[in-house]
């Protein structure tokens, strides 16, 4: 077998029907009909404009966490903490539009302010990640998960705590923000936000463009490679990796930001929503290259959208998205796998 | 609290650490092979789920924890596949895998929530259960919580004082040396990640049909112990003893928020049951920061004997992970 393109993408292709396939098999153990599974996810997607947009509005904090996660996956790195550092954004947004939404001044100068506020939050506990990596020993996986329970604590402690609704406090979250501190609401729709689909477009652009045209980007994948040599060849190697840490934490910050300000309105439990979890699947489903993180990303988003009916509908659980979109992943795993395999005893026998 | 109460809550803590402690003790011989199994925190739902499912539909326990152990194998033998035939990375597929198994046991296990199944029960062991104190805290337990002592001794004396368990730490270790005295390195790697698997398995089922019996769903409070079992693996610095201080360290420390409860009304509940979580992230600074770079630079300009006491204590809290953990072995 050669490396081909044609080749790679029927790999794709497999990965896609066994995941299909596999899928199927767990929807008639469930004993429900697969097809009408299909048939509503599909409608609950793109059956409306309004499901539609909603779809959007679940694209943006994914495309963020998505975009941050391929800065840490260039240089190597695993930063299964961005859950925690999507939440903390979350957390110092909305602590800044507390501060400031009896200010009187200008809403959307305070909007700003939150997101930058997020951003900021967002940083900082991702660079403890890195720090723990880089000064303390601890893998940046473990670092990050013992921080992403930190992050859930802290929260949880602020929404029945110091930041209480008046009255009783409730998972439902915080009391919500003042219509006039939401980020603008697109004319004809319930909830999409333009600013914000500018904000994660322009991102995944930009980290594109750091990665594949700038000198900066070209060191980040020297250290990713190969963090020895980079180092010889004069690479300060712990200063990229906090460097890339924070770029995450910077977008990852965004994303809270955006859960924040254009989605919830408040602070709820769980603000994150696992989008920087299912971030690192999209990043891992498209081999960890920026040019089919957009598209991958919607569909994962159409998925997650279009199952919130299943229960009410077939009295399916709605975590069948995440079911089809781990055997997707695991699949393309294997699949490149097996391909590689391929290739390398064609290599060996011609 | 009186004296009885506290003995109820040490033999309660030990109940409450024998599903860790499986699970600490599979994942520590799989890594010990050089298998980071990732998944665990869906495997350990999945099998939790699976286990009750089977014992709810055939009425016995023992096919439960068959079961649990089954699956627990399954997905370690993915786990395997992909990284020792497949040479793809252990992370990558760990970590899908730890979030597929997760939905999986949601999406499979929403027909069976809430219902109530069999469970196992308390065996008291005669004439030992009569001993003061320790009676209760060691001699009435359930089957499982036995086994889970049995377990660490045994799981011990097999790494560190049997001819094979000096060939697995040889496959973690240096798997070419253990390669050239004619170990299969990767047969056995398959094999012991497969064991392992089915050990830590077996933590699904002590949960759900002993320690949290039944099936819940996301209110299980079962999401999360995955990841705080591979924590505890690196604090216990892949050996059974140390782990085991870790995993009753870990239940002794829930017990604790459930305690101080209610005389903290301040802080929430959820802050509480999570406080452990924390501690173990310090745990794993102390455990990894004796092999920092600075740590040397700067001890090397204390004075010489404050500096030696430092690295002695440096050295006993420190853990080196197997040299070839998730490194894959190709015979050249």
């Amino acid at each position: 077998m050669r490396d081909t393109r044609t080749n790679r993408i029927l790999f794709q292709i497999g990965a896609i029907l066994f995941a299909l396939i596999v899928t199927t098999l767990v929807l008639s153990l469930a004993g429900a009909q697969p097809f009408a599974a299909y048939k509503y996810i599909m409608l609950g997607a793109v059956g409306s404009w309004d499901v539609v947009s909603n779809v959007l509005v679940s694209w943006v904090p994914l495309l963020l966490a998505t975009s941050g996660l391929l800065v840490t996956f260039t240089v190597g790195l695993w930063n299964i903490g961005i859950e925690g550092q999507i939440t903390l954004g979350a957390i110092f947004t909305t602590w800044a539009m507390r501060l400031l939404q009896d200010s009187g001044w200008n809403p959307s100068l305070i909007l700003v302010i939150a997101v930058l506020a997020g951003m900021l939050g967002g940083t900082l506990w991702a660079l403890l990640a890195g720090a723990l990596k880089t000064f303390g020993g601890v893998n940046e996986i473990f670092g990050g998960l013992g921080l992403n329970f930190v992050a859930t604590a802290l929260n949880i402690w602020l929404i029945f705590g110091p930041w209480k609704r008046p009255g009783v406090a409730s998972m439902s979250g915080t009391l919500p923000f003042d219509r006039s501190l939401w980020m603008p609401i697109a004319a004809g729709s319930s909830r999409l936000t333009p600013a914000t689909l500018v904000i994660a477009i322009v991102g995944i652009i930009a980290v594109y463009a750091t990665i594949e045209g700038t000198y900066f980007g070209l060191k980040l994948k020297a250290v990713g490679r190969n963090p020895k040599s980079a180092y010889i060849l004069g690479i300060p190697t712990w200063q990229h990796m906090m460097a890339s840490f924070a770029i995450c934490g910077v977008f990852a910050g965004l994303a809270g930001a955006v859960q924040v300000t254009a989605v919830y309105h408040r602070l709820i439990p769980s603000i994150s929503s696992g989008y920087g979890y299912l971030g690192l699947m999209v990043a891992m489903l498209v081999g960890y290259k920026a040019s089919l993180a957009a598209p991958v990303a919607l569909f994962f988003a159409a998925l997650n959208v279009g199952s919130i009916q299943l229960p009410i509908i077939l009295k399916l659980d709605s975590s069948l998205a995440g079911v089809l979109q781990g055997t997707l992943v695991l699949f393309v795993i294997l699949g490149q796998g097996v391909r590689t395999k391929l290739l390398k005893k064609t290599k060996v026998s011609s | 609290m009186n004296n009885s109460a506290l003995v109820t809550s040490i033999a309660g803590v030990l109940a409450a650490a024998a599903p860790i402690l499986f699970a600490v003790i599979g994942e520590t011989i799989s890594e010990r092979a050089g298998v980071l199994n990732l998944s665990m925190n869906g495997m350990i739902l999945l099998s939790a789920m699976g286990s009750f499912a089977v014992a709810l539909a055939t009425g016995s326990v023992v096919l439960g924890f068959l079961a649990g152990a089954a699956i627990g194998a399954l997905v370690s033998l993915i786990v395997a596949f992909a990284s020792l035939t497949l040479l793809q990375s252990q992370v990558a597929v760990g970590f899908v895998l730890a979030l597929l198994c997760r939905d999986l046991s949601y999406f499979l296990g929403n027909p069976i929530m809430g219902k109530v199944g069999p469970r196992i029960s308390q065996v008291p062991i005669p004439g030992f259960e009569r001993i003061p104190v320790l009676g209760t805290i060691f001699f009435r337990q359930d089957v499982m919580t036995y086994l889970s002592f049995i377990l660490i001794v045994l799981a011990w004396f097999f790494i560190f004082r049997t001819r094979p368990g000096l060939i697995l730490r040889g496959v973690g270790e240096r798997p070419a040396a253990a390669y050239i005295r004619g170990a299969n390195v990767n047969r056995l790697r398959y094999l012991y990640a497969v064991i392992g698997g089915a050990i830590a398995g077996l933590a699904g089922p002590i949960y759900s049909l002993s320690v949290k019996a039944g099936w819940k769903g996301t209110i299980s409070g079962l999401d999360g112990i995955g990841w705080i079992v591979l924590s505890i693996t690196i604090f216990g610095g892949w050996k059974p003893f140390r782990a085991a201080f870790g995993a009753y360290l870990f239940a002794f420390l829930q017990w604790l928020g459930l305690v101080l409860q209610p005389s903290l009304p301040s802080v929430p509940s959820q802050v509480l049951q999570v406080a452990p979580f924390p501690l173990m992230i310090l745990s794993l600074l102390l455990v990894n920061i004796g092999n920092a770079e600075w740590v040397d630079r700067s001890l090397s300009r204390l004075p010489e004997n404050v500096r030696r006491d430092i690295a002695k204590v440096l050295r006993a809290m420190n853990a080196t992970p197997p040299a070839a953990l998730g490194v894959p072995f190709e015979k050249e």
